[in-house]
């Protein structure tokens, strides 16, 4: 009936090519960007930000940029929580080196030196390929958390071994530290996720994001039309790692303030980011956010069920989460490989075709 | 013989890194089985070794499974059945139990994931590794548990005296290891026996080598994957065995399988020999790592030592040491 696009006349060519060409969509867009930068700042109280809206958005963050990565690149990696903590310590030092500049420029600053690091780790990319290559990526998770663990200089030498958050502020309010509203920290990973999403799906549509997807589908045979492999392969790790390396930065500023390396980015960090793209739907902006908002939710709700509602022991309920967990990953692969980006497209095809699929 | 004391505080690291070796190279031959016969990539492995030390533990000491949520129950109390088990008995029962998980896996996982790209069945089988964690600690509880199987333990006296008379200073090797080692051999050589000599073997060396041209001569996949999986899950047994006499059962358990992945791009996906000396460099280059450049610069390399000479290995060679030769075609 609303979602179609008969009558909705493109003339001119950046129409024809923009982001969303059906109406209904372009409107449910404006619509959620409107909730998200003015309505929900004044009604979210602390609970709801710390529990579910920061990491959402932060986990989304990471989810994009390994989903360039895996899902657009088909560079399988399983370093994102090293990189993660790069971001984190990269935007510390550079915090407290240089604490007169404004923090947004830290948390920039802080993904491109991940970058930077991410493409050193992506160099093997060239010769190693599939599960070897998620091996070796391994290697970067493992050797990185190390690194911060050991040598004392990334953390300033502090007794405890763990990095905290100095209150830093953004146009006069404190956004990090121990004195935040909720909805500051909120509105600096909303910016950052709303600009960070438009630049992926501004790249992944354009030349470069044609590359990698070549490279994805064929590695041998783009080479051969004339994709150079060593870029390609090279970008996708650095832009990953840019987009990694900010949800790091921004997950020990904003959401965590402290944090412990081998406890914050250990291996099970760059499990969930996996799962999430694998579940939200490989090679989608889209999936990225519904694979965050997923994990993110689920554990929230089950701890509501389980323990707050029946009153189970918490012990016992973070037994049966892991399980729920693991048997929800499985049920879903099996029902839908593609994801929930591919429930959402076939639900946009019978969408369009409603109330007459005949 | 007088050796500087350097080379022989090596000589031991080295000694006791093939012993752990072996460790790895167990964990690694149950990938390796899976992998070839399934083309499965199976991360679960590790989880299953702890999840087969837990029910083992369990039999043996008589704990009523799901004690936990059975006391849940307004009025229950349970806690054990009150008796304990023979640790022979208590092996084979758990061996049936990895069977009949085996079967479940089949039932409702690999048979609805048959033609997925790789990277699903991967990801299924973290999903798997999630929910057997879950498990066994909903059966069993979560609580470190001591294994006790009637395994040696301790320093082993009669390694102590040789290289005491050879050298003029005893070497510290851990019974459990030289234990462990024997029955790694064991194991080896009779998984070569079956796969070489017996109906089943052939047809998983079949499946492992073509799965379309397998079924055309009427070998049942699904009776292949049943039984490769039983095989692992058996393998997994004794890796979380061997493990848990060693450093308690405990969820720790189920980390060895991020040690066995290097030792698998090591030695190649696909070759079993290929996992036992990946096992084997691995446990020593550990050793020898952490005992020469480990004090310059703040220990614990073991933690990422394996993967990083791995990943400069595959530099050189992608498919690994004993890996099919990968060919690449439009």
């Amino acid at each position: 009936m609303f979602y179609r696009e008969a009558g909705d006349f493109k003339t001119s060519y950046p129409d024809d090519s923009q982001t969303f060409p059906i109406r209904f969509d372009r409107l449910g867009y404006y619509a959620v960007l409107l909730l998200g930068f003015v309505v929900l700042p004044f009604v979210l109280n602390d609970y709801w930000t710390n529990a579910v809206f920061i990491p959402f958005l932060i986990y989304a963050i990471a989810a994009l940029g390994l989903n360039i990565l895996v899902g657009y690149c088909g560079q399988l990696s399983l370093g994102t929580g090293g990189f993660m903590a790069v971001g984190a310590y990269a935007c510390y030092k550079l915090t407290t080196a240089f604490p007169d500049i404004n923090i947004v420029f830290h948390i920039l600053g802080a993904g491109i030196i991940t970058a930077g690091v991410g493409l050193l780790f992506g160099l093997p990319s060239l010769r190693i390929k599939g599960f070897y290559l998620a091996v070796a990526t391994l290697a970067a998770q493992f050797f990185l958390v190390w690194l911060f663990n050991r040598v004392p200089w990334f953390y300033n030498y502090s007794a405890s071994g763990q990095i905290s958050m100095p209150e830093r502020t953004v146009f006069g309010i404190a956004v990090t530290g121990a004195q935040v509203a909720p909805w500051a920290g909120y509105m600096v990973c909303l910016v950052f996720v709303v600009v960070l999403a438009w630049m992926a799906r501004n790249l992944t549509r354009g030349a470069t994001g044609r590359k990698w997807m070549a490279i994805r589908d064929m590695d041998i045979a783009a080479e051969i039309i004339g994709v150079n492999p060593l870029r390609a392969k090279l970008t996708a790790f650095a832009v990953s790692s840019f987009y990694v390396g900010i949800a790091g930065a921004l997950f020990f500023s904003v959401y965590l303030g402290a944090v412990e390396v081998g406890e914050a980015f250990g291996i099970e960090k760059s499990f969930a980011v996996l799962f999430m793209i694998i579940i939200g739907g490989l090679g989608s902006i889209f999936g990225s956010f519904a694979g965050a908002a997923f994990m993110v939710v689920l554990p929230v709700l089950i701890k509501l069920v389980l323990v707050d509602s029946w009153g189970w022991p918490t012990d016992l309920a973070a037994h049966i989460r892991l399980m729920i967990v693991g048997a929800l990953i499985i049920i879903f692969l099996i029902a839908e490989p593609h994801g929930m980006a591919q429930l959402w497209r076939v639900t946009k095809d019978k969408l369009r075709l409603w109330p007459f699929p005949h | 013989m007088v050796l500087p004391d350097q080379v022989l505080y090596a000589m031991e690291a080295a000694l006791n890194g093939l012993l752990s070796g072996v460790m790895y190279a167990l964990v690694a031959l149950g990938f390796v089985l899976i992998f070839k016969a399934s083309g499965v990539f199976n991360y679960a492995q590790g989880v299953m070794a702890l999840f087969a030390a837990l029910t083992l533990v369990g039999i043996q000491q008589g704990q009523v499974p799901f004690a936990d949520v059975i006391n849940l129950i307004p009025g229950v109390e349970v806690h054990g059945f009150g008796w304990t088990v023979p640790a022979l008995l208590a092996i084979v029962l758990t061996g049936l139990v990895m069977i009949g998980m085996a079967l479940i896996i089949e039932a409702l996982i690999l048979k609805h994931l048959v033609n997925q790209p790789p990277i699903i069945l991967f990801m299924a089988t973290i999903g798997l590794a999630y929910f057997l964690e879950g498990l066994g600690d909903t059966m069993w509880g979560a609580d470190i548990k001591t294994m006790d199987v009637g395994l040696p333990q301790g320093m082993s006296g009669t390694i102590d005296t040789v290289t005491n008379a050879w050298f003029g200073y005893g070497f510290y090797v851990d019974q459990l290891n030289i234990v462990a080692t024997v029955v790694a051999a064991v194991l080896v050589a009779l998984l070569m026996l079956f796969s070489q000599y017996s109906k089943q073997g052939r047809a998983l060396r079949a499946v492992a080598d073509d799965h379309q041209a397998a079924l055309s001569v009427g070998i049942s996949l699904r009776f292949i994957w049943v039984l490769v999986w039983s095989i692992a899950g058996f393998v997994a047994l004794v890796a979380g065995i061997m493990w848990g006499a060693r450093s308690g059962v405990q969820f720790s358990l189920s980390l060895i399988a991020l040690k066995a992945l290097p030792v698998l791009m090591l030695g190649g996906f696909t070759s079993i020999p290929g996992a036992i000396v990946g096992g084997l460099i691995i446990g020593v280059g550990e050793q020898l790592f952490e005992f020469w450049v480990g004090p310059l610069v703040g220990g614990a390399t073991e933690n990422w030592f394996a993967y990083v000479l791995a990943l400069v290995f595959l530099v050189f060679r992608p498919q690994g040491l004993f890996g099919e030769k990968i060919i690449e075609r439009v």
